[in-house]
């Protein structure tokens, strides 16, 4: 089913009637949603609801059972991960997956978008253009002092931030990010915001949080889901003042 | 410029390690030890081949094979077919029923050479198939095990599995491939006597000198980006794989090479050895080549070279004196190393040796160091230090 919606705009995703069912559990039930070009989207719902399988979807970890998810005019349920992350979707995990044994530096060295292919990989020269885009992308993500430490010293929040820099220098269209200030300080946590503002002046990001204030600091539209479906979407302050939304996740 | 910087390599750390190794084998060993020795060093170094190769799949990608004797004896037995042909000609097999045929194949009453023989006539196409047959094995091997996602003990046991299927094949189709006597009665290379003390002499070094093109190869892919993917890949394969890598077409990559490696040792193996039969290639002989990789230790690719030395030297000396105990000292050691130093050799050199060298090397260095801007000197001083680090930032649990 193409929708009427996906017709009418130029919408960056469109999810359509997405299913996926593990042994006839319905993780993800028909659901639908769109995001706008440069749009934040913040995907939020109380636990078991299908938002880490909604990415996990979308950048191609796990395969619809039915439905479509157009990115940019592409199918993406048919392409491998790789290919998905090549059209310009970038992931980012719930915990924070770095490599530990490579340094920041080469962290985000490996990440950069040139020599993917094995030969490709063999040839890969460190050039200035490199070198370049690796300082840049530490900056904005604060780590400019730490290029040469192993990723394994860095503290929680600086791995999460070096994850989000990883995506950054893949230069995505869409930035999915799976609860990026889970486990952070409250300064950790400023900075993230801080960082996400810099992020969504030329990325669409789509994010999962819990933390509502957060979630009021960022989020363009909020999607609400429950049971594998959307139970409610619009504003932050429409969706918090949903009789449905208060009654399953936000409580009286 | 070019010249400098190699020139700058061999006074490196890393640089005197090869150096080190290499005066070991083309000096010190062949003055020292008697032509039977020295041989006999010769066919264990033919085992270093398999260790790196290892040490590359294994111990930097996290892809453990327990059938890399399938490579091996793959090398080894296109090498001996070869070998085999040359040494029937129709003069010197003249009283078979069926001149001109391995003699073998005349007691098993074949009449005519089998079609894949046929090309083992040809030098050329034999080192072709050298590396050609284990490589296109280990392809298809890896291209079914791979991108269905087989891994870790799953494709040790397949691995191992293929490695009793060759052994049972092969002594099975005994008028085809010898049986389990193997390939024997190898006489001359290209008319060359390989029987020879002086050619086994020969044989040694050329031994050694592929040896060091397959340690300088697999030093360039360890320091390539592609040797940082495959690092990464072992501890967050999906990480990778979301960050535009197809994991599937690396670990191809990387179990071909450890093949290509293992096929050239097999081949080394024959022309020393002088014969190919399937207990080199068989389970007991795949495990031992792992054993050497971890004794020697499985991140470092000297440290295999080592490791396959050491062992076998031990197993020599062991099966001398006591032959019966020689299998149970062997499951001590691979305890012992796995249990007390996961690192093997080489991290024991790294955590006693090194701190021992860093202080006299550390007062050389600062007096070399010149030019370059502020962060090219940053990255390259990273860069001097990568084969440290690479055993310096493993950790046991991981795979």
């Amino acid at each position: 089913m193409s929708g009427p919606k996906s017709m009418t705009k130029d919408f960056l995703l469109a999810v359509e009637g997405l299913t996926v069912s593990f042994d006839g559990f319905k993780a993800v039930d028909d659901l639908s949603f769109y995001l706008d070009p440069k749009e934040i989207r913040v995907i939020i719902g109380p636990n078991g609801a299908g938002k880490t399988t909604v990415l996990d979807l979308i950048c191609g970890k796990t395969k619809a059972t039915t439905g479509s998810i157009k990115f940019d005019g592409k199918e993406l349920t048919k392409l491998k991960e790789h290919q998905i992350v090549h059209s310009g979707v970038g992931r980012k995990f719930q915990t924070p997956s770095v490599f530990e044994d490579l340094t920041v530096f080469e962290n985000l060295e490996v990440s950069y978008p040139k020599g993917h292919s094995v030969m490709g990989a063999l040839a890969f020269k460190r050039d200035q253009e490199v070198i370049d885009a690796v300082e840049e992308v530490a900056e904005t993500i604060f780590l400019t002092d730490s290029l040469n430490e192993p990723a394994a010293l860095l503290s929680h929040g600086q791995k999460q931030w070096l994850e989000i820099g990883m995506l950054l220098i893949q230069k995505p269209d869409l930035l999915m990010l799976d609860e990026p200030v889970a486990g952070m300080s409250v300064t950790e946590r400023q900075k993230t915001a801080e960082l996400l503002r810099v992020i969504t002046r030329d990325h669409t990001v789509l994010v999962i949080e819990h933390d509502m204030q957060f979630v009021g600091d960022i989020a363009d539209r909020v999607t609400v889901m429950h049971q594998g479906k959307v139970l409610s979407e619009g504003s932050i302050e429409h969706v918090k003042a949903d009789p449905k939304v208060i009654e399953v996740y936000l409580g009286h | 410029m070019k010249s400098s910087s190699s020139m700058k390599w061999f006074v490196s750390r890393e640089g005197l390690y090869y150096l080190g190794l290499a005066a070991l084998l083309v000096v010190i060993l062949p003055l020292v030890l008697d032509p039977f020795r020295l041989n006999m060093v010769g066919k264990y170094l033919t085992y270093a081949f398999v260790a790196v190769g290892l040490v590359m799949c294994w111990g930097k990608a996290g892809i453990l094979s327990l059938g890399q004797g399938v490579f091996f004896g793959l090398g080894g037995y296109c090498m001996a077919m070869f070998l085999k042909l040359e040494a029937s000609t129709p003069e010197a097999t003249a009283i078979q029923s069926t001149p001109g045929i391995p003699d073998f194949m005349d007691w098993n009453q074949i009449t005519a050479l089998p079609w894949f023989w046929e090309p083992f006539h040809s030098f050329s196409f034999t080192l072709l198939a050298v590396i050609g047959v284990p490589v296109l094995l280990a392809f298809i091997i890896g291209l079914a095990m791979f991108t269905r996602r087989v891994g870790g003990v799953y494709f040790a046991i397949i691995t191992q599995a293929i490695a009793a299927i060759l052994t049972i094949l092969i002594i099975g189709q005994q008028g085809y491939t010898g049986g389990v006597n193997g390939i024997t009665n190898l006489q001359t290379l290209m008319g060359w006597d390989i029987r020879t003390d002086e050619a086994r002499n020969t044989m040694y070094f050329i031994c050694v000198g592929m040896l060091f093109l397959v340690l300088f190869t697999a030093r360039l892919v360890q320091n390539s980006k592609l040797g940082r993917i495959l690092v990464a890949m072992n501890a967050q394969e999906n990480r990778v794989r979301f960050s535009g890598y197809n994991v599937a077409a690396f670990k191809i990559f990387v179990f071909c090479l450890a093949a290509a490696f293992a096929g050239i040792g097999g081949a080394m193996f024959t022309l020393i050895v002088g014969f190919m039969s399937p207990s080199f290639i068989g389970i007991v002989a795949s495990i031992e080549m792992v054993i050497f990789c971890a004794l020697g230790g499985r991140l470092s690719i000297l440290g295999a070279v080592y490791g396959a030395l050491l062992v076998n030297v031990a197993k020599s000396g062991f099966s001398e004196s006591f032959p019966e105990l020689w299998p149970f000292a062997m499951g001590a050691l691979f305890i012992g190393v796995v249990l007390a130093f996961p690192n093997g050799l080489a991290g024991l050199y790294q955590s006693y040796v090194m701190p021992l060298e860093s202080r006299v090397f550390k007062r050389n260095r600062s007096t070399v160091k010149t030019g370059g801007t502020p962060s090219d000197a940053k990255l390259s001083a990273d860069k001097d230090d990568d084969y440290d680090s690479m055993i310096d930032t493993y950790s046991p649990e991981k795979s």
